[in-house]
């Protein structure tokens, strides 16, 4: 198979993967096969229960092991005298600097999210390290290569930024089941069970009500020696009662919508029933907290079941029963976690009694665990696949083939009769803040907006820098670090709380600040411009950063994929996927897209789009080109040796 | 389906996939008994693919002992000589298989499988064979047909970075999404003596040049009594000579055959790990559409060649086929 060539250069390669869930399992395997001796492996994650159906080096006694150590320890099983070294880390570690990126011939990512991915297309540019990035979600992956200089970076294609929703329709007005569960998850689950002194908008019902705050706190808070029902019960009634009553007394809100039904819990359940509820000692008998479930202590086992209002009802107040009485220490720390069996009970229960007022179809805890916990839709199969064609891709970059890169899509639907399709990669985009130095534009309102905003709405969420410098001019705004003396800490800190024009070196329209990350070795210039108004459904974060490309518009778009007929809605996702089956600037540009409406993802693939540039060779013609010509033929003519 | 629940167990394990393909196709998934021949690296990936998914059962047929080239590929089988003494490959792979997934029954069936008779292929619902002859194949695929019970047939090769699936599914009747609306559709595929019959004249000009070179292998292999695989660059004249016959019989401009694919694919034969590792997907991926009865299956040969990275459907079938 190998030439000579080829072999010499997989072998005397150095690699690094980035991430070790279900496409790195498949890649760890695909490299160690096809020769290569010298690997070195980073992920952060442990391994879970949901993984094992496709990351196939992992079993169920690893369960909450390393995954980076057991990947390398199933591969030795069959390729012993290589070389895998593991890391159980964050690849946004300080260690994995610019140096360590160096020692590398090429990077191959296998990564679960978007700022991961960021941030290593960073460290590679930086570094000078050629890139092999991987997605996939379902039956779709993709498949490309980014080298410095040569091909478009990751990030020269701006990526769909994940969905928000405007306040006032979470907390307000929601008009589909994904509103319920950002209620629920976002604001009640974090109300109640998060860090109490997190801004949460649960009870903005409308921009005229935010003065009833005192009377709010005292609800949520448990009373000393408040009975746990009584409380659960006081909570049900406020949110799902006395909140909707309050709502419903501003007309002008439901002149065009359907109103909603306050839910009282004596209305759903009588008093006696749910004192019987609290079987908990049959259920709890071990103490491990993430067996604690309020299915099972009611004894309901099929979580694709939907449930009635009246089992929602019992399932909200008996997780709020168990938060409290086995996971108290817990209570002010919660995050939601989609693998917290009773975190997820608690917001599907949350939000189905929230769409029972609205009119809103009850979903499944299944569903609702998928919408709440971005799930990403995951098979073996693609994952294997994708990995196979990294693995092509990264013997061509190791042999400098560059006439040869192709990024590569894996489809659904095949379009010209082609299931794997290549298409040449993209040049840089001139105008990519990432990798070239063209100025950001933003639009901001510098009377109004804090440095913490910018901070964290712009130089972190937007750019997705992990370790900011901000600059203006030579005076430093901002800056994170060990190495800070306690001054400058309490200088920095104060900056955050002033508005951008009050700055001690105040920031105004027509300033340009520099925003720097020095663990990324990536910097960029913003041209401020100062603007009064926002609006606030389009523009929630009162702010809009551009100028880098062009927005995403694709010929033919909007043809939804049935995944295999099986879920009628995409979710949003989050996992070896895509944010990222990414979209295409204006022309000459592709066939996926990942777009996110109303939280729900629909992938879309584009057929038959003419402006594809797929490659093909000459078959039109019964006359062939022979090897060895060097005439301009395409490029997939030129032979590559394998 | 009969309405079955899947177990907590299998809703936990299942969970991602699930949320592709829907627990009703998880459920026929769980019943499916599957046969397959020929334990190379290609057939490793999709016999991890689909236990993986969680098919009912795996039988597997290969009777041969390890050797070098045996494990080029293989990631089932240890390399640990104390492990794999004395061992068949079948019985290696099954090992390691049944590992990988408690839920599902691997086990080995010893024997050639052109000795079997229909009473045993009755017992499955797909069967997939690899690395077997020309004549093996048809006559398996043939065994297949002839029994009241419709089985799906597969058969998966990888030649150097190049590979080859075919599928037969009988008349196959299955679902699939159009807009908003569930249909429901049929396809009939071709037998694999039907579709490599069929003359290469007619077949439109596009046809994947992997689909012709391979036909050539086929028969300098059968017509020279090797086993699959067993050619190297010494029978390059030979080859070529046969393909200019072939050429001449069916009116096929010879461009259509590269003298430099055929080269590739005589003088290398072992299978190329990448590629092994993206037909195992899309092979799994089609038997997994095929017992769901979900989606359009492929019809009915799928080519992919890692030199220009495409991978190709071509439906070649007879008229009763097409
Ligand atoms: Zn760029």
């Amino acid at each position: 198979m190998a030439s000579q060539q080829q072999f010499s250069a997989i072998k005397g390669a150095k690699v690094l993967m980035v991430g070790a869930g279900g496409i790195g399992c498949e890649l760890l395997k695909t490299l160690a096969l096809s020769g290569f001796q010298d690997i070195h492996i980073i992920d952060m994650d442990t391994i879970e229960v949901s993984n094992l159906n496709r990351q196939f080096l992992f079993r169920q006694s690893h369960v909450g092991l390393s995954k980076a150590r057991v990947a390398r320890d199933a591969v030795l099983r069959f390729r012993p005298q290589i070389s895998i070294t593991p890391y159980h880390a964050n690849v946004k570690d300080s260690n994995f600097n610019v140096d360590f990126f160096k020692q590398f011939n090429v990077v191959l990512n296998g990564l679960d999210n978007l700022d991961a991915r960021r941030h290593v297309n960073r460290l590679c540019l930086a570094a000078d390290v050629p890139l092999v990035e991987s997605g996939t979600t379902g039956f779709l992956g993709q498949v490309t290569v980014h080298i410095k200089g040569k091909t478009e970076c990751y990030e020269c294609q701006p990526k769909p930024a994940p969905k928000t929703y405007p306040v006032c329709t979470i907390t307000s007005t929601p008009t589909k089941f994904v509103h319920c569960i950002v209620w629920a998850k976002d604001l009640l689950f974090a109300k109640l069970f998060g860090d109490k002194n997190q801004e949460n908008d649960l009870n903005v019902r409308s921009s005229d009500a935010s003065s009833s705050s005192n009377h709010v706190e005292d609800v949520f808070e448990r009373r000393n020696d408040e009975d746990i029902e009584q409380y659960g019960r006081r909570v049900y009634d406020h949110v799902f009662g006395y909140n909707i009553e309050v709502a419903l007394s501003n007309e002008e809100t439901w002149k065009n919508r359907n109103r909603p039904k306050p839910i009282y819990s004596r209305d759903v359940l009588d008093n006696e029933l749910t004192r019987q509820n609290g079987n908990m000692d049959k259920n709890c008998s071990t103490n491990c907290p993430s067996s604690v479930s309020a299915m099972a202590a009611l004894g309901m086992k099929n979580p694709q079941d939907i449930w009635g209002l009246m089992e929602n009802s019992r399932i909200f107040l008996e997780a709020l029963k168990l938060f409290f009485s086995k996971r108290e220490e817990e209570i002010g720390n919660l995050t939601f976690d989609k693998d917290d069996q009773l975190a997820v009970e608690f917001v599907t229960a949350a939000a189905n009694i929230r769409a029972a007022s609205f009119g809103i179809p009850l979903h499944s805890l299944f569903e609702a665990k998928g919408i709440a916990g971005n799930i990403v839709h995951a098979v073996a199969t693609t994952n294997a696949v994708i990995a196979g064609l990294i693995v092509i891709e990264a013997i061509k970059v190791l042999q400098n083939d560059t006439k040869n890169y192709r990024m590569t899509y894996c489809v659904e639907h095949p379009a010209r009769k082609m299931l794997l399709m290549p298409v040449e990669p993209f040049e840089p985009n001139k105008s990519c803040y990432v990798c070239s130095e063209t100025p950001l534009l933003l639009e901001i309102n510098t009377h109004r907006a804090k440095l913490r905003d910018f901070v964290d709405k712009i130089v972190k969420a937007t750019l997705g820098m992990n370790l900011p410098l901000i600059m203006h001019g030579s005076a430093l705004l901002y800056e994170v670090g060990d190495d800070l003396d306690e001054a400058m800490v309490a200088n920095y800190a104060a900056n955050l709380e002033k508005v951008l024009s009050e700055l001690p070196s105040p920031v105004t329209g027509g300033t340009m600040l520099t925003v720097e990350d020095l663990q990324q070795e990536f910097s960029c210039n913003i041209n401020i411009k100062h603007r009064e108004e926002f609006d606030e459904e389009k523009e929630p974060d009162g702010m809009v950063l551009s100028g880098w490309a062009p927005p995403p518009t694709v010929e033919g778009a909007n043809k939804t994929i049935d995944n295999a007929g099986s879920t009628s809605e995409a979710l949003p996702v989050e996992a070896e996927k895509s944010e990222e089956i990414e979209t295409a600037p204006g022309k000459k540009r592709k066939l996926i897209e990942v777009s996110k409406n109303d939280g729900t993802s629909n992938a879309e693939e584009i057929k038959k789009n003419e402006k594809l540039q797929v490659l093909d060779d000459d078959d039109d013609d019964d006359l062939v080109i022979l090897d060895g010509g060097d005439l301009g033929f395409s490029p997939s003519k030129k032979k590559c040796q394998w | 389906m009969d309405g079955e629940e899947l177990t907590e167990q299998e809703t936990a394990l299942y969970d991602r996939q699930i949320r592709v393909w829907g627990a009703d196709a998880q459920r026929r998934l769980s019943k499916a008994h599957i046969l397959v021949c020929g334990m190379k690296g290609t057939i490793a990936e999709f016999c991890k693919n689909i236990v993986l998914a969680g098919i009912g059962s795996l039988t597997l047929v290969d009777d041969r002992v390890v050797t070098e080239e045996a494990l080029s590929a293989n990631f089932l089988i240890p390399l640990d000589e104390n492990v794999y003494a004395g061992k068949t490959l079948a019985e290696l792979c099954c090992d390691s298989l049944k590992d990988f997934n408690p839920m599902v029954r691997v086990s080995v069936e010893k024997g050639d499988l052109s000795s079997f008779g229909g009473e045993f292929y009755s017992k499955f619902d797909v069967v997939v064979v690899s690395c077997c002859s020309f004549t093996t194949k048809k006559l398996i695929n043939e065994k297949c047909r002839k029994l009241s019970k419709r089985i799906a047939f597969y058969s998966v090769d990888c030649r150097d970075s190049c590979g080859e699936i075919f599928v037969d599914l009988q008349l196959h009747t299955y679902s699939k999404k159009k807009l908003e609306e569930t249909i429901e559709c049929q396809l009939q595929y071709s037998s694999f003596e039907e579709a490599i019959s069929v003359p290469w004249k007619i077949l439109p000009r596009k046809v994947s040049k992997l689909y012709f070179a391979l036909r050539v292998i086929e028969r300098f292999e059968e017509a020279e009594g090797r086993n699959p695989g067993e050619v190297s660059i010494a029978d390059l004249p030979s080859v070529l000579k046969l393909k200019k016959e072939l050429c001449d019989e069916h009116s096929l401009n010879e461009s259509h055959i590269p003298d430099a694919l055929l080269e590739r694919l005589v003088s290398s034969t072992r299978e190329f790990p990448p590629v092994c590792a993206i037909l195992g997907g899309i092979l799994g991926q089609e038997v997994i559409k095929g017992i769901s009865g979900k989606g359009d299956p492929l019809k009915n040969f799928f080519f992919f060649d890692a030199m220009d990275g495409k991978g190709l459907i071509e439906d070649i079938s007879n008229s009763a086929g097409s």
